[in-house]
């Protein structure tokens, strides 16, 4: 699908504000999805939730239903979910075990694993026609790229742009991360996803994942509920259990968020930086570094255990909290509407206490009775609301422009609440939106032109 | 390409030091053998003991009417406790070391280890009534009650001390100008404490739609 071409991305992007319509319009919406989400290294599973032959899970990329399945010799192929002969989706469930073959419920066209068409009933009737078995449009089709990073699936619907590794660049430390606490270097699927729909555009979650001068605002009243408890209990017991201040840290004032720095890639991809508190001096926290160290030694174990992480965000739809093995992967619905899909991960080989404890963090924080998300939730919605108003047509972003730290492309902030965060992930949108299809544009701008890339960074506000 | 990123990565800027404070230490012992769910109840399934596809036991009124009328009147009283928004008194329905405890999935036996909607002792439902009742809680400036329906009370088993029941509930949540329905099964394990009131040890809360996509989020108990 073509959109209109009449969108001039350029005058709805400013580098230091963007107009409304970019969070509302349903035409941005298509193009977003026809030149983003359905072009660009989309996460598509883990390796983990389909370990056997036939294991299948459906996944929607932009606007396409797709389905990624395990064939006999363990390759991993992500198909549109599509049967060629009518139409019908060959797969209704979200996830199972489809034996040895994929089969349409319509008509019993069947495909082999890798979507190559495998029986057709009653062949004959093709006779003559031009759908027979040796046309390729009797296949499923299969997505253009299909490629994997340390167990994470990816698709690109695009034959062209960068690789995987290109796309992802320096955010790739997300898996790196998440993988480095085990000491086997794996993760694996815990099998609950929790799904939460958002009332909102896709891009206020991507904001709002690394714009620390939120949570003292609208995370106050859990961290400060979290904080008495905490307190009282450090007060009786000596110490209290590493969830609460898992909470309790959402109080944290604005000069602590603001000591905080956020990292900001050329691709829109992006680091804030802090863990919570994830280094205990406890028995099993000492048991389990000393498992890394055997495995990684002294030098390495130390600095995969310091990395200061609190969120890694691939643009324009995951958010990773690797230190914790949790992700949120966005999948657009319409403009003001997305779904988000939450999981967590087990270090293989770590001990079970250390998952139980990031477990408390997927509880308390990331399951559909969060105490957190919650008030974000609220807010995005409002903000959604909030944009439909005729009281003024931009969004500001101006906060600390010209005041970050811009090496190589890569926008460093001086400030934690700075909102380089915003105008970054702006700057690769307009150079997403701004590259009609087929002409796939490279994901790093040239070095050094971040004036162009609209960072803003040592300038004065125009 | 990795050595840019580690070396990016720990040495970029300042972190927030009150986060990398080392001060944190684990409470609890986990060497005490059961753990979770096992040790508050060790049959705490949200069939009863039915397993691998047989029907639920019947029942009828197995405890006498008297304990089945107390019993109904008990569940109505918390779920319209929870309508009213009466926080305390409804964690006041909880034993010292009750828990409240909704799975992510039906088959979960165990909170221990599986990740849950809702896994909560007292401390943690202080934290959540502590939140929605501040004044900046924003989520909950918008209107919004609840409407409870409970039923199906039956009792599986009666002590004099102890008494397992489980039931169906409907909940309907109005929030600004939008209705969501939440449905599916309670069970209860209760305890009579010294003084002959009924408590909650364990309230496993199986929302029949919990793996699907949430419209919005649970801010409190169902």
């Amino acid at each position: 699908m073509t959109t209109d071409p009449a969108i001039d991305v350029a005058r709805l992007v400013e580098p230091d504000r963007v107009h409304k319509r970019v969070y509302t319009d349903q035409q941005i919406f298509d193009r977003e999805m026809e030149r983003i989400f359905e072009r660009v290294w989309v996460y598509c599973g883990h390796e983990s939730q389909i370990p056997n032959a036939g294991d299948y899970v459906a996944v929607t990329i932009g606007r396409q239903p797709m389905v990624m399945v395990r064939a006999a010799d363990r390759t991993i192929h992500v198909l549109y979910n599509r049967c060629p002969h009518r139409g019908v989706q060959v797969i209704g469930n979200l996830q199972g075990n489809t034996g040895a073959a994929l089969v349409c419920s319509y008509h019993a066209w069947s495909f082999h694993l890798d979507g190559t068409v495998r029986a057709i009933p009653l062949a004959k009737g093709y006779e003559g026609t031009r759908m027979n078995k040796s046309n390729p449009d009797c296949n499923l089709k299969p997505a253009a790229r299909v490629d994997s990073y340390r167990g994470f699936v990816f698709t690109s619907l695009s034959p062209d742009g960068p690789t995987l590794l290109e796309f992802l660049g320096e955010a790739k430390v997300a898996f790196d991360d998440m993988c480095d606490r085990s000491p086997l270097g794996e993760v694996e699927i815990v099998p609950v996803c929790h799904r939460v729909i958002q009332h909102s555009n896709w891009k206020f979650f991507m904001e709002n994942q690394l714009d620390a001068l939120h949570p003292s605002v609208t995370h106050q009243s859990t961290g400060i509920a979290a904080t008495r408890v905490e307190r009282r209990l450090k007060e009786q017991n000596g110490a209290a259990p590493l969830h609460y201040h898992m909470l309790s840290a959402f109080a944290s004032n604005f000069e602590q968020w603001d000591s905080v720095q956020t990292i900001n890639y050329p691709q829109g991809h992006g680091i804030l930086k802090a863990y919570m508190g994830l280094r205990p001096q406890d028995k099993d926290t000492l048991e389990y570094e000393a498992l890394l160290k055997k495995a990684y030694g002294e030098q390495k174990a130390e600095e995969y255990l310091s990395r200061s992480i609190h969120h890694v965000l691939v643009y324009p739809y995951l958010s990773v909290q690797s230190p914790l093995q949790q992700l949120r992967c966005l999948r657009p619905i319409s403009p003001d509407k997305t779904l988000s899909e939450i999981w967590h991960f087990r270090l293989k080989g770590a001990p079970e206490v250390i998952y139980r404890r990031s477990l408390w963090y997927y509880n308390l924080v990331n399951s559909p009775a969060t105490m957190i998300n919650a008030d974000d939730l609220e807010n995005w919605t409002k903000g959604q609301w909030g944009l439909q108003s005729d009281g003024g047509d931009w969004v500001s972003f101006h906060r600390h422009y010209g005041d970050d730290r811009v090496e190589n492309g890569v926008a460093y902030s001086n400030h934690g609440t700075s909102e380089i965060v915003m105008r970054s992930q702006f700057a690769a949108w307009s150079r997403y939106m701004q590259s009609p299809p087929g002409r796939p544009k490279a994901t790093a701008p040239p070095r050094g032109a971040d004036a162009e890339g609209g960072l803003g960074a040592n300038k004065e506000v125009a | 390409m990795s050595t840019t990123t580690e070396r990016a990565i720990p040495s970029a800027g300042p972190d927030m030091p009150h986060l990398l404070d080392q001060d944190v230490v684990i409470a609890g012992d986990d060497s005490k053998g059961a753990t979770g769910a096992q040790a508050i109840e060790p049959t705490h399934s949200p069939r009863g003991k039915a397993e691998s596809g047989t029907p639920p036991p019947a029942t009828g009124l197995v405890a006498g009417a008297d304990l089945q009328r107390e019993v109904e009147q008990f569940l109505y009283r918390q779920a319209e406790l929870l309508d009213d928004k009466h926080w305390q008194a409804w964690m006041d329905c909880f034993a010292d070391d009750g828990i409240y405890w909704m799975p992510a999935r039906p088959e979960q036996t165990d909170w221990d280890g599986t990740p849950s909607i809702f896994i909560e002792d007292k401390l943690l439902m202080e934290v959540r009534k502590g939140r929605v009742t501040h004044p900046n809680a924003w989520s909950q400036a918008p209107l919004w009650e609840t409407n409870h329906i409970v039923s199906h009370v039956a009792i599986e088993e009666a002590t004099k001390h102890h008494v397992v029941v489980r039931s169906r509930f409907h909940m309907m949540e109005l929030r600004r100008d939008s209705i969501r329905h939440f449905g599916g099964r309670y069970r209860h394990t209760l305890v009579r404490s010294h003084d002959g009131v009924l408590k909650i040890k364990l309230q496993r809360v199986d929302l029949f739609n919990a793996q699907a996509p949430f419209d919005y989020v649970i801010q409190i108990w169902v």
